[in-house]
């Protein structure tokens, strides 16, 4: 439990990998539809969830289905039918789902995803980075990232009343790190059942295509005339979700006692260099910072939670006295000055005419480690390239350059 | 017991199929049930019966935020002795870490064998004797737990002993269960060494 | 919000893209047409392979009799009068 606000609600610490607190979310809200294909290392959510499913602890419609193409597709129909409808993947799972996850969002169906972030094939890994999720990050989902299995059962809990408030409806992932978060064993304080239930509510979809009564149809048709602005109307459903999630968080620290914020800064008032990180990486980041400071060192973090709407204005607000910012990317964007985090962040410097300098740090594909020397020795680059005043470079951490053809 | 400190990171080297995941889970299970707070994972690999493998435990009674594989042990547990020859099982280890081989072999005779720096205190107990003698296989992976927890000091044995039964009662059953206590006990009281 | 329009409106989008349902009865593609399809009772043996091919649902049958056709939807596309063994329909100009 975060300080100050004491919670109200009882809970329960149990020892869960991210994977079970997923499970344990979808337990207590008790979705009228899930489908799902088993894909690592999402698939002990799945399997977790299956298992509720057939001690008869909910009453869900589970759906076998033959590929991630048609869970999704699955989901989308149920969702269109009023249901409130969930599933889950990894990598290629994702990667086969794509045309459907632009669909599930402009058909504006608030179904949570669970993304359980894996590197994408070739060669083929199933091991941890976001490249997965950020091939989908422009297409109209809200997205939460988690640092650690109790993050990972807040997120979900938020994600069903930041989607289906009726200024948003849009779909909402919440991702985790694969293996690092999905198949760690940690401590999480689980709410009491009754809290999940009333704090998530009842979903009221807008529509019912089964309502044979009121008949209605689905999946239009839109020509040159009227395709910009469905997509206009998207873009600004996602606007206005921030000020959903403002309200939604507050009103879980408000009965919870639990913070959350879009971006969760750590020791970054007085702070010269900053790093900016995502999932489970942002607490080895907050250890090292620590270990920073006791040598004087004017450094802080920023822990991503919210990485879709990405509202750079509160970025801004927290780094009052940054000089320079190391983004640390767990995906490669290849092809073009930077990667996804960066380019977020790039742009939005730019852009508020703030001129700080700023580095890429690829680190972690493919599940490489990333350990607290990792860190030292990131910052060490950090400093000697703000001394130096040394912007725009992409350096890769932990990379072997030996394994390197040329 | 190496006596008792406030944070410790645990790594375990066995062979994929001989319970080292188990035994690190069960381990962070009974210390969050204390009240502690702890990790447990696996090495991420993709696992193949009878590879080398890692199963990892962080304890503490701060919250634990760092999230990767451990480098710099306090505690190093061989499930099999010939991991020596695949691994470096010694990888990062430091002046207090401590080492608990199942081997039949003493601690002095492990020591010498393969080269441990005096400062590092070596354990060892015959959990595979123990396996035998009560499963008549090697699950050597609970009486190496009983070990680990008397030398570790920090956790409840009973409250691993809980997280056991509540583990295997529906797989094993009364007498099974039971049996595993027992390997736990025999284990906790025939480690030699320090 | 997001409600579905009871009445269809030209130049207002609904989010997601959902509609009243069956307003394709509100949309008269007749005036679409150029030729009009007219029908021989005489030749028709009322096989019923017009109905089966008519994209628009305009033929109009009843009690198994082929009577003609709903001119308010035939958008006179000529695929009941090519489909037609007995060459009971032909394509008339609409001026």
């Amino acid at each position: 439990m975060s300080d100050g606000v004491v919670s109200k609600v009882s809970v329960v610490r149990k020892a869960l990998t991210g994977a079970q607190a997923a499970a344990e979310v979808m337990r207590q809200v008790e979705p009228d539809v899930v489908a799902a294909y088993p894909i690592t290392p999402q698939t002990p959510i799945v399997q977790e969830f299956a298992q509720f499913v057939a001690d008869g602890l909910v009453n869900t419609e589970m759906i076998q289905v033959e590929s991630e193409h048609s869970a999704l597709s699955a989901v989308v129909g149920a969702a269109m039918s009023g249901a409130r409808a969930m599933t889950a993947t990894s990598s290629q799972g994702l990667a086969l789902m794509w045309e459907v996850v632009a669909i599930a969002s402009s058909m504006r169906l608030p179904i949570v995803m669970n993304i359980v972030n894996r590197a994408i094939s070739a060669p083929l890994n199933i091991h941890c980075d976001h490249s997965d999720a950020m091939a989908i990050r422009d297409l109209g989902w809200i997205m939460l990232f988690s640092e650690n299995p109790q993050e990972v059962y807040h997120n979900n809990i938020v994600a069903f009343r930041i989607g289906e408030h009726p200024d948003v409806f849009l779909p909402v992932a919440v991702n985790q790190d694969g293996f690092i978060t999905s198949h760690c064993v940690e401590a999480v304080d689980v709410f009491e059942d009754s809290f999940v239930k009333n704090f998530v509510g009842e979903y009221k979809a807008p529509y019912n295509i089964l309502d044979f009564d009121n008949p209605i149809s689905a999946g239009e048709w839109a020509m040159p005339s009227h395709y910009f602005e469905f997509r206009v109307d998207m873009k600004k459903a996602m606007d206005r979700s921030v000020g959903v999630i403002e309200k939604v968080f507050e009103e879980f620290y408000k009965e919870t006692g639990v913070k959350m914020d879009f971006f969760e800064a750590y020791k970054t008032e007085d702070a010269e260099i900053v790093f900016v990180v995502m999932n489970s990486t942002a607490g080895t980041i907050r250890y090292v910072v620590d270990k920073l400071r006791e040598k004087g060192k004017k450094v802080g973090v920023i822990k991503v939670r919210v990485y879709r709407p990405f509202v750079v204005e509160k970025f801004l607000e927290l780094i009052p006295s940054a000089k320079f910012i190391a983004v640390m990317d767990r995906a490669l964007s290849i092809g073009t000055t930077g990667s996804p985090l960066y380019q977020d962040i790039t742009s939005g410097l730019f852009a508020n005419k703030r001129i700080v300098l700023v580095n890429d740090y690829i680190y972690g594909l493919g599940g490489r480690d990333f350990t607290d020397d990792d860190a030292y020795e990131m910052y060490e680059h950090a400093e000697y390239s703000l001394k130096e005043g040394i912007s725009g470079q992409i350096v890769y951490v932990g990379l072997n350059p030996n394994l390197l053809g040329r | 017991m190496v006596g008792v400190k406030e944070f410790y990171d645990i790594r375990i080297h066995g062979r994929a199929g001989q319970g080292a995941k188990t035994a690190a889970q069960l381990l962070a299970e009974a210390a969050i049930d204390i009240g502690m707070y702890a990790q447990s994972f696996p090495e991420f690999g993709a696992e193949r019966t009878g590879a080398p493998m890692k199963a990892y435990s962080r304890i503490s009674k701060d919250k634990i935020s760092v999230h990767y594989q451990i480098t710099k042990p306090d505690v190093v547990v061989v499930m099999d002795e010939s991991l020596f020859h695949a691994e470096n099982v010694l990888e990062g280890i430091k002046e207090d870490s401590c080492i608990i081989v199942n081997t039949s072999d003493s601690p002095d005779t492990v020591r010498k064998k393969y080269n441990i720096p005096s400062n590092v205190k070596v354990y060892t107990v015959n959990a595979t004797k123990i396996a035998l003698d009560l499963f008549g296989k090697n699950f050597a992976n609970i009486p190496l737990l009983g070990a680990t927890v008397k030398i570790v000091g920090i956790i409840d044995p009973e409250k691993v002993k809980e997280s056991i039964r509540k583990k295997f009662i529906k797989k094993l059953g009364e007498e099974g269960v039971n049996k595993n206590l027992l390997a736990f006990d025999k284990g906790m009281s025939e480690i030699i060494g320090g | 919000m997001l409600k579905v329009d009871k009445e269809i409106v030209s130049f207002s989008i609904n989010p997601g893209g959902y509609a009243k349902g069956g307003t394709s009865l509100e949309n008269k593609t007749g005036g679409w047409r150029s030729f009009r399809p007219v029908l021989n009772k005489e030749k028709c043996v009322n096989c019923m392979i017009c109905w089966l091919n008519c994209p628009d649902d305009s033929i109009v049958v009843k009690d198994g009799q082929m009577l003609g056709f709903d001119y308010d939807y035939c958008k006179g596309c000529s695929l009941c009068s090519n489909v037609c063994p007995t060459k009971a329909i032909s394509m008339v100009p609409e001026v």
